[in-house]
């Protein structure tokens, strides 16, 4: 029988470690024959630690577990899912998990993350198995006709990167994974990493097979050390099972795939200047074009996907484009990964069909506020991602939708603020980032910035407030137009958002 | 973590030995002589370059580039705390000043007597359970001011 104690970096912030450890104690003292599997986190994170025990009636769920309710837990029977105070009934029947559409994140939380047999056991490496007996320009078609674009944010077509890749001619080309994961607010890639790696890796694979390239990187943020290790053991595990390396699964196909550390810079996030850290230098953006497409990582052809988009590549394989392109709304198809976090009541992992609003995102499954107090902003898509108010809450969940609305659905964060936020304060701290973050190649991010922070400072004080507000929106223009990038080119977006919005609170000292 | 041996231009040597085959090897070369010493000695820039045949100035750069790679011993414990904006929205601004008065030194710095060095950083990936803080490695959620105050206790106690 087994004990489920999530191994996920945030279940151990909230002391899983400590859960673990008190319960194998118990074990021993009580000569049990139990082991506990350190699975993903459900992403219920409120709940965390979330403990799962095994029963006749499927998994019953216990949380938040604390070390010293351990023994009580075991006293009331919870082995055999008894009632206690912390029961949460059966893991299944939980209503926030049953209204999700899980279908990237369909075993994250449920397998041993570093199981291979468990992997395989729960639908793994079927869509490994289903390219395998398709030509590359089969596998490209079916992922294209799934409609899925690329959900580390800019939502670019999937199959059409992987098709100019698959078209290019070289020697060599690379596929690599983008889990520089630095918009505050998102943790999607971090717990699949540490939940389901080998979905990952199997995307990746597909991703190799499919453009011809045999050798793939998987470029984590240092910031993730949990996420790091888990990956490394987790592509160490398909080595050793024959899953990676001269032979994938028996094809006689080469795939090769390791995972680097980034340094600690948001830049790297943007695809050109992770692939400069990958080769080894500073983390400056390139001109585009050559897109990576077609000279990426050592100047090779390479396919640059986040993790969710490769990961979700294996569902798509297995039970077909049409099953995933039939979740959705408009042109945003198949499943969207919202991650609710800041000042939330309920905040975690919500995957589901493209289309829900705002509202029903942070209240049907977020449960509202973590103070209690009015809900004042929402900041969707990271730190480059527009300050909506309650009233525009009503905005679906979708490329288009919050494209129109000079907002991004970005990487789905949604970080809630409650009615003590100054949004002046975050207009400064979104410049003040960008200075902090900026590669400094172009001069409108470089300079631009600081300067941004400077003349907000000046329209607090009330200092020239008419002409500073038009120096401000000159600035944003320039920005927006003028960078290389989106670092500089979406950082206007918080600032013109929060002035839009909220222009009371850039009265300051006028009041 | 609680890293920081003296710096040893041998054991450095054979670290950079034992990774300059890999293809785009600077990174993990100065992750692998960070995690090794806690720093990356200036020392290391020539050793570096000459392994990996580029310039002085092209190590340089990338070890400056980055906010990870720092230029001398840390404090014995490493203190990071989450300043981005899933953590502001659960005060963690405040938390920080808490944290700054506690340690008697501005975000950013080591304290006088080498204990702390006391970092922010940009998102540790915990937004649920935000503000979030990592203390040598180790993950912490819903970080109060008095949780705060016993995490730093505890780490002065097991010096």
């Amino acid at each position: 029988m087994r004990i489920y104690v999530p191994g996920d970096m945030a279940a151990i912030s909230a002391g899983a470690d400590a859960v673990a450890r008190a319960i194998s104690r118990e074990i021993s003292v009580r000569g049990l024959d139990l082991s506990v599997i350190r699975n993903g986190s459900r992403g219920m994170f409120w709940l965390e630690p979330l403990v799962e025990v095994e029963t006749p009636r499927g998994r019953i769920a216990y949380g938040p577990v604390s070390s010293d309710a351990v023994p009580g837990l075991f006293e009331a029977g919870f082995l055999e899912g008894k009632p206690h105070a912390l029961c949460l009934g059966a893991t299944d029947e939980i209503d926030w998990l049953k209204r999700q559409e899980r279908l990237t994140f369909a075993r994250c939380g449920i397998t041993d993350p570093l199981s291979i047999s468990d992997y395989i056991q729960h639908g793994g490496y079927r869509g490994l198995a289903n390219a395998l007996e398709r030509t590359r320009e089969g596998i490209v078609e079916e992922v294209a006709q799934s409609g899925l674009r690329g959900r580390g944010g800019a939502g670019f077509p999937t199959g059409i990167k992987w098709r100019t890749v698959l078209n290019a001619i070289a020697d060599r080309k690379y596929i690599v994974c983008n889990a520089d994961e630095g918009d505050s607010g998102t943790y999607a890639d971090r717990m699949i990493m540490e939940g389901d790696p080998f979905v990952l890796i199997e995307g990746m694979t597909i991703a190799g097979l499919a453009v011809d390239a045999t050798s793939g990187y998987i470029y984590c943020r240092s910031e993730y050390p949990h996420a790091f290790r888990i990956m490394r053991r987790a592509i160490d595990a398909a080595y050793e099972t024959g899953y990676l390396g001269a032979s994938v699964a028996g094809s006689g196909k080469r795939f090769d795939l390791d995972v680097r550390l980034g340094a600690g810079a948001y830049i790297c996030g943007e695809e050109t200047s992770l692939l400069e850290s990958l080769e080894g230098k500073r983390g400056q953006i390139r001109y585009k074009p050559p897109l990576p497409a077609i000279e990426g990582l050592f100047g090779k052809p390479t396919v640059m996907n986040n993790v969710i988009s490769l990961a979700t590549v294996p569902i798509v394989l297995d039970k077909g484009a049409e099953f995933y392109r039939d979740f959705g709304m408009g042109r945003s198809r198949g499943t969207l990964t919202i991650q609710l976090a800041g000042n939330i009541r309920h905040g975690g992992l919500v995957e589901k069909a493209f289309g829900m609003t705002l509202r029903q995102a942070i209240y049907d499954f977020g449960g509202g506020t973590a103070s209690g107090r009015p809900l004042r902003a929402v900041q969707v898509g990271g730190p480059l991602g527009a300050y909506f108010p309650e009233s525009l809450l009503d905005t679906p969940l979708d490329y288009e939708a919050f494209a129109a609305l000079r907002g991004l659905v970005g990487h789905g964060g949604i970080v809630v603020f409650d009615d003590t936020v100054d949004l002046a304060k975050q207009a400064r701290f979104a410049m003040e980032f960008c200075a902090i973050e900026s590669c400094g190649k172009c001069t409108p991010c470089r300079i631009g910035s600081t300067r941004g922070v400077e003349v907000i400072d000046r329209i607090i004080a009330n200092e020239d407030r008419n002409k500073n507000l038009e120096v401000l929106d000159d600035l944003c223009e320039l920005l927006l137009d003028g960078s290389l990038c989106a670092l500089g080119g979406l950082t206007p977006y918080p600032v013109l958002s929060a002035l839009k919005y909220f222009p009371e609170d850039f009265h300051g000292n006028a009041g | 973590m609680s890293v920081s041996n003296t710096w040893d231009a041998d054991l450095a040597a054979t670290r950079i030995r034992e990774l300059q085959h890999l293809p785009g090897a600077l990174l993990p070369i100065l992750h692998a002589l960070q995690e090794e010493f806690g720093y990356v000695d200036e020392s290391a820039v020539p050793v570096v370059a000459e392994a990996l045949n580029i310039s002085h100035a092209e190590v340089h750069g990338v070890i400056t580039f980055y906010h990870d790679f720092r230029h001398k011993p840390p404090g014995r414990h490493i203190l990071q705390v989450c300043r981005a904006e899933s953590c502001q929205a659960m005060g963690c601004d405040k938390l920080i000043q808490h944290m700054e008065d506690r340690l008697g030194v501005k975000i950013g710095n080591t304290t006088e007597d080498e204990a702390f060095t006391f970092l922010p950083v940009y998102c540790l990936g915990n937004c649920a359970l935000s503000p979030a803080a990592m203390l040598d490695g180790r993950p912490y959620g819903r970080l109060s001011p008095e949780i705060a105050d016993f995490l730093i206790n505890d780490a002065r106690r097991r010096d």
